[in-house]
């Protein structure tokens, strides 16, 4: 039945086209009313599991590596309080800058949509920003990631996170672009939620980064 | 000028070498020139492109995939025949150590993750749609993508013989072996590589499959009225979902290792090469069920067709599924038991593993119910299925004795643990993949294989079989090891390693048959005129074959488990046939060249990377960036069936 058919381009609800287990669909959020949209959310959660355990790879193996510092630089001598506060403050932030953005895009307000969207990328650069400059600093202090098993697993984890955050700003701004060109349809709609989903995630991956390398790094 | 040139050509063309590298280069070459030439004569080269690879069409990546298993079976088997006649006598001097390394990690590596993940690939993607009433997957392009990059990963992976040299660091790669200290050389990149760029496709299809057999199915196809092949995929998705990422980190860890001068698994600098071991085997024994599970579910369709029997315990052959996808993530130590974890762990994984052969066991007594008192045909999957079943029981059973943790310090990295898992590889995955194989090939290409070609095929392959393996079982209580190129003669391990190489030679020649038969066939197989040659039971035998591009004319609605054999017995068949009234325009996704290009693009970066050369490697994932992007604005990517090309197709198999 209506399983396949449907029409990717199109405004959400098609009367004709309901199969029985949309008849509630009125009620559904928009990105979830058009069958099609609502596989790829589902497919996109299983995405977020997968990605999920790479980082819990990530930090099983930075756990194991944590006190072998090969008598180079440790936790405690390089995390600096202030600077991972506030990425964590930001990144925070921008998640719910972003949860504003579906929101707004669940009103059907496009305008706002496109500004929250402008909000949240904006606080993601600053993050980076700001991840990048510690980075930096920790380099030139002799704390590379080819110095010790340690920092090789600092850097990755973190590292990965902040590449995933990279990515995360050039795909919201794909969908931006999408955004003011359609305006709010099934597509795009099921394409500011995922983009947002994505984002919440790494914000997410963050707090435990935040609490197991950043926090446990600094008192033990 | 020509000095750069023979400085080229020894060192990454390795021609100081020998004949058996030219020869390797000269054969490359020709096919190359050869298909080039067939293609441009023919004048398919639109076909080429139009018809397959940019195709999103399941049934097509489907028959790709089994190509290219068929193909690397053939490399990896290849490999084997050159090992065991190295083997064959004590002293013997037919390779040396270093190509005999190569060519044992080539081996294992194209085996599993170029051989059996691309054939249940193929299954996966013939079977699974048309079994729950679907007309594509959940995600067609994100399936092209997956082949692509398995295609390409493999071709990475294969590259490396002819330009800079095989991996040689075994298939499970441990550091610090496998770290650049002392695996100088492109290898073991190339491994890392290859393997990295198929798996990520492997965990699309892994997210694919699991999204298409939840949400896609046809009305009434309830959870419990799916088909065990179905089930069987369904679990082995759920396991790759949780099971690859732990293989990504491995090789990405070891790739920086290699490539960037970190210190996650080196002897130096506080590097742990045992996290490594973890991490790869908490992917790795998943992995082998993985691979299993699929040919479980192929047997499970076969036994009750062949059998005209409903199966046995379809609920305990549903759980037994489910528990081994569970039990299955907490054995992963029993790979090394002998690096000193300590008895509690070690018993604590022991128990574990001996645990999964009970659902194992539950799936066995299952099919042999199911066959009591059928009406058993032995055709050619028949076949295979009952040689599965005493097969699978010795590897089963071998395996408790491995798991047998202070028993496993006599046994470990001998060859008891060779003959053991290639009895569970081949008795299990190659028995169930080529099952598989005879048992829907009408339905993806419209003809039988050739019995009788196929018969011979099986009675050397399995005669083979026990003669190349169950010495092996000897010759590990004897003291020999895995992993050796030589050894004396004194030690009285000749005799049967002799016997254990004819063995292989039969199993050799049993491929070769199947190559004739496959050949035989495509002219003289009997073709199947009905769409339902074995008198099946699931739904995909309801429709003709070769299934049209959009599947179902109309969708079925689903009121009972074997659907088809059902309706067959209430003579109710034309329920199933599409009525004229009912059609309506059918939505399908439009082709499209950027999965391929997407593969295209990892190979550049991949090869940039194995060499460290940093314009490939950037271009490459330049190239991935802007397919991606690209994907991104496309809204306009399906197209609509019209009712009468539907209507015409039907009247034209007879269905209207
Ligand atoms: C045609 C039948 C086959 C023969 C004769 C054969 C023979 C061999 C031999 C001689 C070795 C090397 C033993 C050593 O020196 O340690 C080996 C290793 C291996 N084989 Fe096979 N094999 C066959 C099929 C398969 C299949 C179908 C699979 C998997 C699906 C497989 C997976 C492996 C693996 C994983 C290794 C270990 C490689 C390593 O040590 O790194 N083999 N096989
Ligand atoms: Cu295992």
């Amino acid at each position: 039945m209506a399983v396949i058919e449907r029409e990717l381009t199109q405004p959400a609800q098609h009367p004709e086209r309901e199969s029985p287990s949309h008849h509630e669909s009125g009620h559904l959020p928009p990105e979830y009313r058009d069958h099609h949209q609502s596989v790829r959310i589902f497919g996109f959660w299983l995405f977020l599991a997968t990605d999920m355990l790479l980082f819990a790879c990530l930090f099983a193996t930075y756990l194991v590596l944590k006190t072998h510092t090969d008598g180079g630089p440790a936790a405690r001598d390089l995390f600096d309080v202030p600077g991972f506060s506030a990425e964590t403050l930001i990144l925070l932030t921008s998640s719910f800058t972003g949860g504003l953005a579906t929101l707004a895009m669940r009103r059907g307000h496009q305008k706002q949509v496109l500004g929250w969207l402008v909000a949240t990328m904006a606080l993601g650069l600053c993050f980076l920003g700001l991840e990048v400059k510690e980075f930096a600093t920790d380099v030139s202090a002799g704390a590379t990631m080819q110095r010790s098993a340690f920092l090789s697993a600092f850097f990755t984890l973190v590292g990965t996170h902040g590449a995933h955050v990279s990515y995360g700003i050039l795909w919201m701004f794909m969908v931006l672009l999408q955004v003011a060109r359609r305006g709010i349809t099934a597509v795009t709609a099921r394409k500011v939620f995922i983009v947002n989903l994505y984002w919440h995630f790494l914000d997410v991956v963050w707090v435990f980064i935040f609490t197991v390398v950043y926090l446990f790094g600094v008192v033990m | 000028m020509l000095e750069a040139l023979r400085n080229f050509a020894d060192t990454y063309l390795m021609w100081h070498e020998g004949p058996l590298i030219w020869g390797s280069d000269a054969l490359i070459l020709l096919t190359v020139i050869g298909i080039v030439a067939v293609l441009t004569y023919f004048k398919k080269w639109g076909w080429l492109w139009r018809e397959w690879l940019t195709t999103v069409d399941h049934k097509k990546i489907g028959i790709m995939y089994m190509i290219a298993a068929l193909l690397m079976l053939f490399r990896g088997g290849v490999d084997a025949e050159l090992m065991r006649t190295q083997l064959a006598f004590p002293g013997n001097h037919f390779l040396d150590a270093e190509h005999y390394n190569q060519i044992f990690t080539t081996h294992g590596t194209i085996m599993i993750l170029f051989m059996a993940m691309p054939f249940i690939f193929a299954l996966f993607n013939i079977v699974v749609p048309l079994q729950i009433g679907a007309r594509d997957v959940a995600f067609p392009f994100l399936n092209a993508v997956s082949f692509w990059l398995f295609f390409f990963g493999a071709l990475l992976f294969n590259i490396s013989f002819v330009f800079g040299g095989s991996p040689d660091a075994g298939w499970v790669s441990y550091p610090p072996l496998s770290e650049l200290e002392f695996d100088p050389g492109p290898g073991e990149n190339y491994y890392l590589l290859g393997i990295q760029i198929s798996g990520i496709g492997s965990i699309a299809t892994g997210i694919n499959f699991l999204a298409t057999i939840l949400k896609m199915r046809a009305p009434g196809m309830t959870l419990m009225r799916m088909p065990l092949f179905t089930w069987s995929v369904l679990a082995a998705s759920i396991m790759i979902i949780f099971a690859f990422p732990a293989l990504t980190v491995a090789l990405a860890l070891l790739l920086l290792d290699r490539i960037a001068g970190t210190h996650f698994f080196t002897m130096l600098h506080g590097g742990n090469p045992t996290m490594f071991v973890n991490l790869f085997w908490i992917w790795g024994h998943p992995e082998v069920y993985i691979v299993v599970l699929p040919a479980f579910g192929a047997f499970s369709e076969i036994v009750a067709t062949f059998s005209r029997k409903r199966i046995f315990g379809y609920g305990s052959m549903v759980s037994s599924l489910m528990l081994i996808s569970i039990i299955s993530y907490f054995v992963w130590v029993h790979h090394f038991f002998t690096m000193g974890a300590g008895p509690d762990v070690n018993t604590f994984f022991a128990i574990a593993s001996m645990a999964v052969a009970i659902p194992t066991g539950v799936k066995v007594f299952n099919w042999l119910f199911t066959m009591f008192q059928g009406r058993i045909r032995l055709s050619l999957p028949m076949l295979w299925a009952i040689a599965f079943v005493p097969c699978f029981a010795i590897g089963g059973a071998t395996g408790v004795m491995l798991a047998v943790a202070p028993a496993d310090y006599q046994y470990h990295n001998s060859y008891f643990l060779i003959a053991h898992f290639h009895q569970t590889l081949i008795g299990g995955v190659v028995f169930g993949m080529l099952a598989g194989m005879y048992y829907w090939w009408p339905k993806m290409f419209g003809f039988k294989l050739d019995e009788r070609l196929g018969r011979w095929a099986f009675w050397f392959f399995n005669a083979g079989f026990y003669v190349c393996f169950m010495p092996q079982y000897a010759l590990g209580f004897m003291g020999m090891q895995r992993r050796m190129y030589v050894y004396p003669a004194d030690l009285g391990w000749g005799p049967l390693n002799l016997v254990s190489t004819i063995g292989a030679y039969l199993m050799g020649i049993g491929f070769l048959f199947i190559v004739a038969q496959v050949v035989y066939s495509i002219r003289h197989g009997e073709r199947d005129l009905t769409g339902d040659p074995w008198d099946g039971r699931t739904l995909e035998w309801s429709l003709p074959s070769p299934v049209p591009h959009y599947n179902f004319a109309a969708i079925p609605t689903v009121t009972d488990r074997d659907m088809w054999w059902v309706l067959k017995n209430e003579g109710r068949t034309e329920d199933l046939q599409p009525k004229s009234a009912d059609l309506k325009p059918i939505h399908m996704p439009k082709n499209s060249g950027a999965p391929f290009l997407i593969g295209v693009s990892f190979f550049v970066a991949g090869f940039g990377f194995v060499f460290n050369w940093w314009l490939p490697a950037v271009a490459g994932l330049c190239g991935v960036a802007a397919c991606l992007a690209w994907r991104s604005f496309q809204y306009d990517d399906e197209y609509s069936v019209p009712v009468e090309e539907v209507m015409a197709t039907e009247i034209s198999l007879g269905r209207l």
